[in-house]
């Protein structure tokens, strides 16, 4: 595909990606906006495959290797801590009382 | 592995990402959602690990270790109260890791041999301005809610030309790098110019709006994850960094209705300034304050029939959930009908009460929103206001020259009784006066939450 091309077939994906993130959350329930926003910053760690792709690059150099060593570092801890504190949050969330945890 | 293979994999984390938010829908499916989510992100991480043209070196373990020990040891750490600066500081660095991978990028492209690709070049920009924004935004967001700096907007006369000047300066270097000047030094400095945008951007907003600003730098995250897509030519990247730039403003805007205020009023507004004026005003509108006792309030509770609890960020400051979650217990025992009323905007972020009130084992079905709450309020003996304000302020629905008139408010002002727990009369945050305290039908109970509320639950129990 020319470069052109490329560009078109994505831009289209990216308003299809904008309508369809609207839809699906449109449905989320005001009390879960905080599992919601948790679960989407989450999803951001999504960066950590650019930050991988990025160091992993075949043309090497001193800073290339170190941004690229500090960018999946950041987005590493994106990406488990989003997920993990999500997971947390969802777990909280009963339709009935249940027996007292102890602590 | 070969370039299709590898973009179906991504298929494959896209579609788990669209059920991870789709089964947020309801908080019987959600925590499966985000297992469905997290398996897709493994599922991209692998994909890009094999992919050809990916060297794996000894440092990617390492980082993402690093990274991963980071992570989970703050998640799990962190205690609920804290959520919301725990949600801004995750953000902020994926918001720096794209904006580090535009630089890594423009270094790999930017010496000739040849001109980058006008669009890449955008791509590249956009991530770095939104990426190092957000980044440096959200730090100063979590250093607001950490309360390492003080929450109230911090102002200087000028302010705004500044931040304006600096905005204008990062994008004039953006312009340059585009005209064809492919320095290194010009990304470089419009990083820069970037951060110091993103600190002074949110140092002028006020600790109660920062639901807006975390959300709003959600988004700005996930958009510049997109644009990263854009200069890798990666769809998944786009679609995921796409999903959550809509996400994260849908919920800005809808903040932003549930306090009848513009974005613009929130972002540049510096609501909640307490200047000299209105500190005297506050106290002065007469009416007098009834003050009583926990013995009193844990009386007017047991004789109730209903009773609404509202909790606000009072009640997380004091970390009184679980005390509420007791009375609550104590109260329903004697066949009193205990619901919640929880405003959208209650608290740091959206839905910050229901994640507390869930901590506390309170059956979410208990927890109503805003309409069905109002609907309840004309029939409700108590009203139990834990640490909230502006929120059941009736000025916001009489007073028309109050600031905050036009938001959708808790009426407990129907309610036949009103009981506000409160430090003490020191005007609240955004310190606007509430006639809700000096009304004939409300008592104040002075004092910490936590203690107040076990004090009433003791009370009650007496009975």
């Amino acid at each position: 595909m020319s470069h052109t091309a490329t560009l078109v077939a994505e831009l289209t994906v990216l308003v299809l990606a904008i309508f369809l993130g609207i839809e699906v959350i449109s449905k989320v329930p005001t009390m879960l906006h905080t599992p919601l926003m948790s679960g989407t910053n989450a999803i951001h760690g999504i960066v950590i495959v650019a930050a991988l792709i990025v160091a992993g690059s075949a043309q090497q150099d001193g800073l290339i290797r170190i941004v690229g060593f500090v960018a999946v570092a950041l987005a590493a801890a994106n990406v488990v801590g989003g997920f993990v504190v999500t997971d947390r949050m969802l777990e909280m969330f009963k339709k009935k009382p249940q027996a007292k945890p102890k602590d | 592995m070969g370039t299709n293979a590898v973009n179906l994999l991504y298929l494959v984390t896209i579609v788990c990402f669209v059920l991870a938010l789709k089964f947020l829908s309801s908080p019987a499916t959600a925590r499966r959602g985000n297992w469905i989510g997290a398996f897709g992100m493994t599922v991209a991480i692998v994909a890009t690990l094999v992919k050809s043209g990916v060297h794996i070196s000894w440092e990617m373990p390492v980082a993402a270790a690093i990274g991963s020990a980071f992570g989970l040891v703050g998640a799990r750490r962190v205690k609920m109260t804290a959520m919301p600066q725990m949600v801004a500081l995750f953000n902020g660095v994926g918001g720096g890791a794209a904006a580090l991978v535009a630089l890594a990028e423009f270094h790999e492209l930017a010496p000739p041999p040849g001109r980058i690709q006008g669009d890449i070049s955008v791509s590249i920009l956009l991530s770095a301005l939104i990426g190092s924004i957000s980044f440096s935004g959200s730090l100063i967001a979590f250093a607001k809610l950490q309360e390492l700096i003080k929450g109230r907007p911090i102002t200087y006369p000028g302010q705004k030309l500044v931040n304006a000047a600096v905005f204008l300066g990062c994008l004039g270097l953006g312009a340059a790098i585009l005209t064809g000047s492919e320095k290194q030094w010009l990304l470089w400095a419009l990083i820069a110019g970037a951060l110091v945008f993103g600190v002074m951007f949110v140092l002028p907003i006020g600790g109660a709006d920062m639901p807006v600003v975390i959300s709003l730098l959600n988004a700005f995250t996930g958009l510049a994850a997109a644009a990263t897509g854009f200069e890798l030519s990666n769809n998944v990247l786009i679609v995921s960094g796409m999903l959550v730039g809509a996400s994260g403003t849908m919920l800005t805007l809808l903040m932003g209705r549930a306090m009848n205020r513009s974005i613009a009023n929130v972002l540049f507004g510096a609501f909640g300034q307490v200047s000299a004026g209105d500190v005297a005003t506050a106290g002065a509108g007469g009416g007098t304050v009834r003050s009583a006792t926990a013995d009193d309030v844990a009386v007017m509770l047991a004789y109730a029939s209903k009773v609404v609890i509202v909790p606000g960020y009072g009640m997380a400051v004091a970390q009184a959930q679980h005390d509420v979650h007791a009375l609550a217990d104590v109260l329903e025992a004697k066949g009193i009908e205990v619901t919640y009323a929880i405003h959208p905007v209650a608290g740091r972020m959206p839905g910050h009460m229901n994640v507390l009130l869930a901590e506390a084992n309170v059956p979410y079905p208990q927890l109503k929103e805003l309409d069905e709450a109002n609907a309840e309020f004309s029939r409700t003996d108590v009203s139990l206001v834990i640490g909230a304000n502006d929120v059941v302020n009736p000025d916001a629905r009489n007073n028309h020259g109050s600031p905050i008139y036009g938001m959708p408010i808790l009426n407990v002002d129907q309610s036949q009784a009103t009981v506000v727990l409160k430090r003490s009369m020191a005007p609240g945050f955004a310190g606007i006066e509430n006639p809700l305290f000096v009304d004939p039908k409300t008592v104040m109970l002075f004092g910490d939450a936590k203690e107040s509320v076990a004090k009433l639950a003791a009370g009650v129990k007496a009975l």
